[in-house]
């Protein structure tokens, strides 16, 4: 009961503290809408639409967790208040949660925006709503623990920024979202198998397509596989390199 | 009974030895001073008592827990108030206040009652809705102080808790750390203040290079440098004269002649003065002050350390700015 006081609040806190600020609400309508203009107008027909909506969902929950933990940890971790929460009676493991669920929920809102604007032009009734949900959740923690791992392994905000740029501007090429990972020469797709949107956009466009490269079971357990695998590095880090 | 137990605890940053194995014990309901220059370790000792830095080896008793194996539970019992403020700067004092609390699993009622009674305490009640980017220093302190005291600890960690701040800030957290004594908190301090060390702490450790050389309370300290007893007699003619026979008469005692009309006496045993006033006396001198002459914090501080204060408060000072 005590830890998820603690839990509740610094969630809170973190809501009206960063997420729930002007700039970042603008900075998280404006980012995906103008992702999502920017692939929906140069779609030629409704088929398109549905075709670039898995990537454009994708990109803006990718951008929009990454970013915001970059400020939220880095920031904290700067000014030194974050000192003030490792030293409160709470797990590091939950106190990780409560500092991430923040950025999670921002992903999911983020995803829902290219949605909202395809659903004006093309129909989407027959699209599988609780697979959307599922992958937008995993996608949303994935890409949110990497935003953790890469805050934790930088000290200054713009550090976090331009190294969360080394891995987000290849992901847009190498998973999937736009160029299938068929047409991408052989040499480079191991490399697309080893970056969690892959799968993320694999689940995505079988729900809104009906078409996928692997079975929607292995997407998910690799999704939960590479949330799993960051979260502990990026919780071992932060022993490691904060409390050393 | 020991409340705080540290043994043989050491910090090594990659070769570096900031701690180098040092060993005490605080006692229940005392306030605990722990004086030393800039870079002697304190502070990196506060953090592997607090669980902020991973120590190196030793043990660390707190409460009876083994807080280098548990250090979560042992955090429940303790407070911290770091040498900079560390409170959030787009939120209201009432609103740190409340975080803090919820930080340590209080419930909301109890949170904004405790948080409103802590404002109201430190003279804080008319700002408390303004942000904390907006206070003045002294009042990030009272504040950083509040916060860590709102879960009401048994323990609490003041690191450097009035430097910097205007006299009236510094008198009221002084006042504070009585008041906290008085209710039964045991205080570890640290500060480089050695006067408030000496009003306020019940024993003092003396931490130079990551290693205590001194430690005890301050009249132990102050007999560990006091070899002589000493006494300053000031008269009301011209010493020179009677110099000699002076210093010939009295060949049990040292003398250091001050200036013309004031002289101390050292000496091993005690000094008895009557020989002496009767010396003057039958010479026509008047005698008009005797004083015995007892070392300060500060001269036990500089003995042991040979570390100037002045100096040492110039650089800590000057490093906060």
């Amino acid at each position: 009961m005590t830890a998820w006081v603690a839990f509740w609040n610094i969630l809170k806190k973190d809501m009206k503290n960063y997420y729930l600020k002007p700039p970042n609400i603008s900075w998280g309508i404006v980012f995906p809408v103008a992702w999502t203009l920017m692939f929906f107008l140069k779609s030629q027909t409704q088929m398109d639409i549905k075709e670039l909506l898995p990537g454009v969902m994708s990109l803006s929950i990718l951008f929009g967790t990454t970013s915001m933990l970059a400020v939220t940890i880095t920031f904290e971790r700067k000014a030194r208040s974050f000192d003030r929460l490792l030293l409160a009676p709470i797990s590091l493991n939950l106190l990780m949660l409560a500092k991430t669920t923040g950025a999670i929920v921002f992903g999911i809102v983020n995803s829902l925006i290219p949605v909202l604007f395809a659903s004006f032009v093309t129909n989407l009734s027959n699209i599988r709503w609780g697979l959307i949900a599922g992958s937008v959740f995993f996608i949303s923690v994935t890409s949110t623990f990497l935003g953790l791992f890469i805050a934790v392994s930088v000290k200054e905000v713009f550090e976090a920024q331009t190294f969360s740029n080394f891995f987000r501007f290849p992901m847009i090429f190498l998973c999937g979202l736009f160029i299938p990972l068929t047409t991408l020469p052989i040499y480079i797709r191991p490399l697309s198998f080893m970056l969690p949107l892959t799968y993320g956009a694999d689940i995505l466009k079988y729900a809104i397509n009906g078409k996928a490269l692997m079975p929607i079971w292995l997407n998910f357990l690799v999704l939960f596989g590479f949330a799993s695998a960051l979260f502990i590095i990026s919780v071992k880090n932060i022993k490691v390199k904060w409390i050393y | 009974m020991a409340i705080i137990k540290a043994e043989n605890l050491k910090k090594d940053y990659d070769g570096f030895l900031a701690v180098k194995g040092i060993d005490f014990s605080i006692h229940k309901g005392e306030v605990f001073g722990f004086l030393g220059p800039n870079g002697a370790g304190k502070t990196t000792t506060i953090n592997m008592l607090t669980g902020l830095t991973r120590i190196t080896s030793g043990q660390i008793d707190i409460a009876g827990i083994d807080a280098v194996k548990n250090i979560k539970n042992a955090q429940r019992m303790i407070g911290i108030v770091p040498d900079e403020s560390n409170l959030y700067m787009e939120m209201d004092g009432f609103e740190n206040l409340c975080f803090c609390a919820a930080l340590y699993g209080i419930k909301k009622v109890e949170r904004e009652k405790r948080a409103k009674k802590l404002l109201k305490e430190f003279n804080l009640d008319n700002t408390g809705n303004r942000l904390f980017k907006a206070y003045s220093k002294g009042m990030k302190r009272k504040l950083t102080i509040a916060a860590g005291i709102i879960h009401e600890p048994q323990i609490l960690f003041l690191d450097e808790p009035t430097t910097g701040i205007d006299v009236e800030s510094a008198r009221q957290i002084r006042d504070l750390i009585v008041k906290l004594h008085n209710s039964g908190t045991t205080i570890f301090l640290t500060t480089h203040y050695i006067e408030e060390a000496e009003r306020l702490c019940d024993r003092i450790a003396f931490i130079v290079n990551g290693e205590i050389v001194q430690e005890g309370t301050i009249e132990e300290l102050m007999l560990s440098v006091q070899r002589d007893n000493i006494v300053q007699l000031s008269v009301d003619k011209g010493l020179y004269a009677i110099q000699k026979t002076l210093e010939t008469d009295f060949f049990q005692y040292r003398f250091e002649i001050r200036d013309n009309q004031t002289f101390i006496l050292y000496s091993e045993t005690p000094i008895t003065l009557m020989p002496i006033m009767k010396y003057f006396d039958e010479r026509r001198f008047n005698v008009y002050e005797a004083k015995l002459i007892k070392p300060s914090l500060e001269d036990v501080f500089v003995k042991i350390t040979g570390i100037e204060v002045s100096k040492m408060k110039k650089e800590k000072e000057g490093g906060k700015q």
